[in-house]
């Protein structure tokens, strides 16, 4: 049977490695589909030979950011992952980096949805779960039930697998707890302790207003990030769970990054983070968190978090025509509004002091989430003083459009032009020094295209 | 002139963005320098059936709905009838729609509704009705389209005293087997067109504010026209999506 199997793998490697020469795409999925289709049981077999174990990170926000941060921690200590570190998140994304990369442990982000069957494939040895927020409500259904069958994957490993959760959003923090409120074995929990950073109100799309085990509501003392945040329950005594692993300290920096200093087990660090804003934190801590579980010193670790460049698409900087492009994705409320607060910081800023330019591209693909009502819930009016000109691209470019104009941005300041080579030049040429790129998850992968068309960033990522 | 909106449960029932509806009705007033008003109507709380001149109700998750179906019928079933037989403006969009009915499956569970409207919800087999739709109405004014997205697991069949809001172009509607979408009664409308339906078809934002002032006034207001430019590209683009499925 081993020969069989390995045709298999060599017939989808090959597959994966025309797809490149031909110039078709990424390769990041293709390959793994091609396998799961002739060989189902793939990723067990594949992931069995990885002899150290693997780690599975998993969030609705962070995963890309938080996996690549994790895995730039085992490089520090010379540990080399198996990784998908594209950001292709589902079976055959895992497939694909299990099928093309060779390594003793793997590292893999995973869709939330997909999570119970893959780490059911995997066996891993921690699983780092870090928040859910509403998204694509579409292809995912409700968040509720999708935080159902987290509780009962993580009831199932409890012994088998160790967790670092989130403490700070009630949704997951509560899965590392038993039905006394008791912490279950081999859970650690990470969270902010710096209450300097509470939001000054509680946000629009706020997702955990009720107690997962009895139904009150939630009272509030601050939040974050969305529903992140301290929060206890009145009426059953569901509080957050202290965190092992917390920042004591934030001082955010604009685009620049963040300083922190953070309390851990195995002592206290302070570091500068390179990427912007609190979901970034909130990366940084779910990843100081996972290095530790992984045996990886907190020296190296934070220092290699210090040195970490953007991963795909998020905060990515790019030099076009003389001009900065900064890329953020968006992609459902919760993480919108952490990019609109962190261009606010940016807005007086290097230059802008007439405000931002802005290329938002909003596609309804099957990856983005068919449904674009999300963005009437991320909170658009906080820029709108602010900007000097926004361009609206994708294939619901109108739409997003009218959403701006009722944030109360003035019709005159915005640009519909569905193509996203047109919009792009349009926006390049009316910008100022920098250029603030707003895609949706396609909308990102056609504008890499683009730019790798023009020789002005690289076109695959495996 | 001034136009009194309240939200039910707008901290339950908003599970689509349906603040864009609340958002683009307030906006369309204050460009035509009409009052606007806004009040949220929570758990537990009364409400005034002559305190306003819209109603809105909103999608939750099951578990939300679950809470809210109680309370209401509780709290607000007698002030809601008032209104609606008094000819103020209902919109209640997704799982508001459904509460409007007799009564609608959650699971296994049977849950009372209002009662407003001749409908019952019911679970069938079969994946949840998801995607892009597009239904043509006519609230009065003419045949018009509306172009919006619907998900939604229950399946919504309407009774004999009951008039559907339109019918089907693309997408499934109340059930997708009959062909018809929502339910209208006076100025009551229910439709599974969820989340910012407004945004996507300004033409009815602009018919149910004028049909929420008529009530007050005697007479339908003259609104003061828009420059509609963006919305009309909207309304086409959402239009489009319905067509592409």
């Amino acid at each position: 049977m081993r020969g069989a199997f390995g045709a298999k793998l060599a017939l989808a490697r090959g597959v994966g490695a025309l797809s490149r020469l031909s110039g078709r795409g990424g390769g990041t999925t293709l390959p793994g589909r091609l396998l799961l289709r002739m060989a189902p049981e793939a990723i067990p077999r594949l992931g069995a030979g990885l002899s150290a174990g693997s780690v599975i990170v998993s969030a609705t926000n962070g995963k890309t950011t938080t996996a690549g941060m994790i895995a730039a921690a085992m490089r520090a200590v010379g540990r080399r992952p198996v990784h998908n570190r594209a950001g292709s998140n589902m079976s055959w994304g895992v497939a694909t980096a299990l099928l093309e990369q060779r390594g003793d442990e793997g590292l893999f982000e995973v869709d939330e949805a997909w999570l119970p069957r893959i780490a059911a494939d995997l066996d891993p040895r921690l699983i780092v779960l870090g928040n859910l927020f509403r998204d694509q409500l579409d292809r995912y259904g409700e968040l509720e039930r999708l935080a159902d069958e987290w509780a009962t994957l993580v009831a199932a490993r409890i012994g088998a697998t160790e967790f670092a959760i989130c403490a700070d959003d009630p949704l997951v923090a509560d899965l590392g707890r038993d039905g006394d409120l008791a912490r279950r074995p081999g859970v650690t929990y990470f969270g902010i302790d710096d209450p300097g950073q509470a939001l000054p109100e509680l946000q629009h799309a706020f997702d955990a207003k009720h107690c997962r085990r009895c139904g009150a509501p939630y009272s509030y003392e601050r939040a974050f990030v969305g529903h992140l945040g301290h929060y206890s329950c009145p009426s059953c005594g569901a509080d957050r769970p202290p965190p092992d692993v917390a920042a004591t300290a934030i001082q955010l920096d604009g685009m620049r990054g963040s300083e922190l200093a953070v309390r851990t087990p195995a002592g206290e660090v302070e570091l500068r983070l390179p990427l912007p804003g609190l979901y970034n934190v909130y990366n940084a801590l779910a990843a100081l968190t996972a290095a530790l579980r992984l045996e990886v010193p907190l020296e190296p670790a934070a220092r290699a978090l210090e040195s970490m460049k953007a991963v795909f698409g998020r905060v990515e900087t790019i030099d076009v025509e003389g001009k900065t492009v900064f890329i953020l994705l968006i992609k459902n409320p919760a993480g919108a509004n952490e990019v609109l607060r962190t261009l606010l910081l940016e807005s007086g800023q290097g230059g802008a002091s007439d405000g931002l330019d802005l290329w938002i591209a909003l596609n309804d693909r099957i990856a983005d989430g068919r449904d674009v009502s999300w963005v009437w819930d991320a909170d658009f009016e906080l820029l709108a003083p602010h900007v000097r000109r926004v361009v609206c691209a994708g294939t619901r470019a109108p739409e997003m459009a009218v959403r701006l104009k009722y944030a109360g941005m003035p019709p005159s300041v915005i640009e519909v032009e569905e193509s996203i080579s047109r919009s792009l030049d349009r926006a390049l040429a009316d910008a100022g020094g920098r250029l603030f790129a707003l895609p949706t998850y396609t909308a990102l992968l056609e504008l890499r295209e683009l730019l790798a068309k023009r020789g002005l960033a690289s076109r695959y990522w495996t | 002139m001034e136009l009194r909106v309240v939200a039910l449960y707008p901290e339950q029932m908003n599970i689509y963005a349906d603040r864009g509806n609340i958002l683009f009705l307030q906006r369309r007033c204050e460009w035509r320098g009409i009052q606007f008003s806004y009040d949220a109507s929570g758990p537990g709380e009364p409400l005034d059936a002559a305190a306003h001149d819209l109603i809105y109700l909103g999608g939750g998750q099951d578990r939300d709905q679950r809470i809210v179906a109680g309370d209401m019928v509780s709290t607000k079933r007698q002030a809601l009838a008032e209104a609606v037989s008094d000819g103020a403006v209902v919109l209640a969009v997704c799982g508001g729609y459904q509460l409007l009915g007799q009564s609608y499956e959650l699971g296994d569970e049977r849950i009372e509704g209002l009662g407003l409207a001749d409908l019952e919800t019911v679970r069938e087999p079969g994946p949840r009705l998801i995607g892009n739709v597009e239904i043509e109405i006519d609230l009065g004014d003419g045949p018009t389209r509306l172009a919006g997205f619907e998900n939604h697991g229950g399946r919504t069949y309407l009774g004999e005293g009951a008039r559907p809001l339109g019918r089907v172009i693309r997408g499934f509607g109340n059930n997708g087997k009959d062909g018809l979408e929502g339910v209208r009664r006076e100025n009551m409308i229910g439709t599974y067109l969820h989340g910012p339906l407004l945004p996507k078809n300004a033409w009815l934002a602009d018919r149910l504010i004028e049909l929420a002032l008529a009530r007050r006034l005697g007479s339908p207001p003259d609104l003061a026209p828009l420059d509609d430019s963006l919305e009309s590209a909207a309304h086409q683009s959402a239009h489009r999506a319905a067509l592409r499925g």
